[in-house]
């Protein structure tokens, strides 16, 4: 359409749409720029909350520097090679599961979901939306960590390429775990108990998770209460391929996989978009 | 398939028991403006909101363009515009990008940019939702409702809380609509509003249709005349009463607010004024006019003002 045809509106500078032009013509979009649209969105919100840009991006950090020049933990091994693993594994918790799970409570509340599921964008394109922002930002936190491990001395075992793709697999496997605890949080709860849960959480997860000391340093009950939870799994996981270097371990892949598994599924059943 | 834009019969919905919608049945036909008049709590959002696919009814048959809005929702919300009473924004996007993401969802959208200009928004396309006015956020809600170029739109009460100028734009913007084929269905509770832009006006009371029509047809109701005028509370009008026609009638309709009704002659208005005259009163706004669709309203859902 071009600007010209729109003419002036009364008694103002404002141009009203030609008639012609507001004639319906309606159509969903192709939905791969529904798709582009929306993750595109959601990044761009993402980075510009100034919360989830602590959550996210200095909390980490700001962990990893802190617990590598100080030492309060005692792990096995080098620090910064134990640390690295644990606050990767952090930050995709951050990001997929206490970052997603507020945002999209405080969208539930405000009606966002409710708005955009009047138009043409299908739930899951939404939803597709979303996972895509949260693996942009992931990668973000993966690339400032790698960079600050790097500068603090952190020294990767193993092969590069296949500790590159299993800690991709992993960061998968981990967002689809966290986003699904999110979700299910955020389709149910209040936006403001959503923001209660999923700060808690995060702490009881970094906690149990084998985060910034190795779980063997808890009590034999939170030991095996921690070795469930996705956050140690994931994080001994990474552990695994990058301190280790021997590869994906099969138990962690498994407790991923059912807490994916279990999250996705039960969030999609009880989800309620207003 | 029905040749109308929305069909619904027998529409029932109750909250927790209560009856918000209570066999509730209305015809819309296409091109033009159908507005759903009611006192706030009558039923008008959770009507529409069944119309919309939110919510499921008890009982009753909606079609919106032929179609169920629940199970064909998918075909459905590319041909139907929504406009939210509140909300609807991701707080922190600006208006713009809010209006841009709508239209990629669309196949022709209209231009957000010029969009923004024709409601009066080019100054805060750059304002995040949450910062913007109330009235900014009315209009920004219209736009998203009409970006993708629908064949039917759904405005809830789309001038709630705009000031005049705003209120006048998007009069405005939904002429233009109508002129241009697409169907508009909007709730208001401004008299005013309804007159002014709809084709035919459906009242609606607890949950229920009380009357329908063109404003028109609404308020030639009473074919008489009718004389109003405004003075000191509480006046003796029996005695207005005697020295008029017996067909007509005398009400104090508010305190203060006086009203007869029936064969409006020279003959009466002088017997009133010299009433007045004769009761030491001055009338004020004394005028001699048509029912008003505001007439009709109070004396279909009364004027007791509602929990």
């Amino acid at each position: 359409m071009t600007a010209s045809s729109w003419r002036p509106g009364l008694a103002d500078r404002r141009r009203l749409p030609a008639v012609a032009e507001l004639r319906p013509a309606p159509g969903a979009a192709p939905l791969s720029r529904m798709l582009a649209a929306q993750a595109l969105l959601e990044l761009r919100l993402t980075l510009r909350r100034g919360e989830s840009i602590l959550l996210t991006l200095i909390i980490p950090v700001g962990l990893l520097a802190f617990f590598t020049s100080v030492d309060v933990v005692a792990v096995d091994g080098d620090r910064v090679d134990f640390l690295v693993p644990g606050v990767l594994a952090l930050a995709v918790m951050s990001s997929a599961f206490t970052g997603l799970a507020i945002a999209t409570g405080y969208e539930r509340a405000y009606g966002v979901l409710k708005r955009l599921g009047a138009s043409p964008l299908p739930r899951s394109i939404l939803l597709a939306g979303k996972i895509l922002a949260v693996l942009a930002v992931e990668a973000l936190q993966v690339l400032m960590l790698v960079a600050v491990g790097f500068a603090l001395g952190w020294n990767p075992h193993g092969p590069a390429v296949p500790a590159i793709a299993a800690v991709a697999l992993l960061v998968l496997l981990g967002t689809a775990a966290f986003a699904g605890l999110g979700l299910l949080l955020a389709g149910t709860l209040r936006a403001e108990a959503t923001l209660a849960a999923a700060n808690g959480l995060w702490v009881v997860f970094l906690l149990l998770g084998g985060v910034i000391f190795p779980l063997s340093r808890l009590p034999e009950g939170l030991q095996t209460l921690g070795k469930a939870l996705p956050t140690a799994a994931l994080s001994d996981a990474l552990r695994s391929v990058l301190e280790a270097g021997t590869g994906l371990p099969v138990g962690d892949v498994a407790v991923l996989v059912a807490w994916a598994a279990a999250g996705l599924s039960l969030a999609a059943l009880t989800f309620r978009w207003e | 398939m029905t040749d109308l834009a929305v069909e619904v019969v027998g529409l029932v919905k109750s909250y927790s028991g209560v009856r918000a919608v209570d066999d509730l049945s209305l015809a819309v036909p296409p091109d033009q403006v159908t507005a759903l008049l009611g006192p706030n709590g009558a039923g008008k959002t959770t009507a529409i909101e069944i119309c919309e696919g939110f919510r499921r009814q008890d009982g009753g048959l909606v079609r919106v363009l032929g179609l169920d809005p629940r199970r064909d929702g998918r075909r459905l919300r590319p041909r139907v515009g929504v406009m939210l009473q509140d909300g609807g924004a991701y707080p922190s996007a600006r208006a713009g990008e809010m209006l841009r993401l709508l239209a990629a969802h669309s196949a022709h959208p209209l231009d957000p940019a010029l969009l923004l200009d024709a409601l009066g928004l080019a100054t805060c396309a750059r304002t995040a939702y949450r910062r913007l006015s109330g009235g900014q956020r009315q209009r920004l809600s219209f736009a998203l409702a009409i970006v993708g170029r629908p064949e039917l739109v759904f405005l809830d009460e789309p001038t709630a809380g705009l000031d005049v100028q705003a209120r006048r734009l998007t009069w405005e913007m939904i002429e233009l609509l109508r002129e241009s084929g697409v169907t508009v269905v909007l709730t208001t509770h401004a008299m005013d509003e309804a007159e002014r832009l709809a084709d035919s006006v459906v009242i609606i009371d607890r949950g229920q249709v009380i009357a329908a029509g063109t404003p028109a047809e609404l308020t030639r109701g009473g074919a008489e005349g009718q004389l109003r005028f405004r003075a000191a509370p509480a006046l003796d009008i029996d005695q207005l009463r005697l020295a008029l026609p017996t067909s007509a009638r005398v009400t104090e309709r508010t305190s203060g607010q006086y009203l007869v009704e029936g064969q409006i002659d020279p003959q009466l208005l002088a017997t009133v004024t010299a009433w007045c005259a004769s009761n030491g009163v001055l009338p004020e706004d004394l005028r001699v006019e048509q029912r008003s669709l505001e007439d009709v309203f109070i004396d279909l859902t009364g004027s007791e003002l509602r929990a």
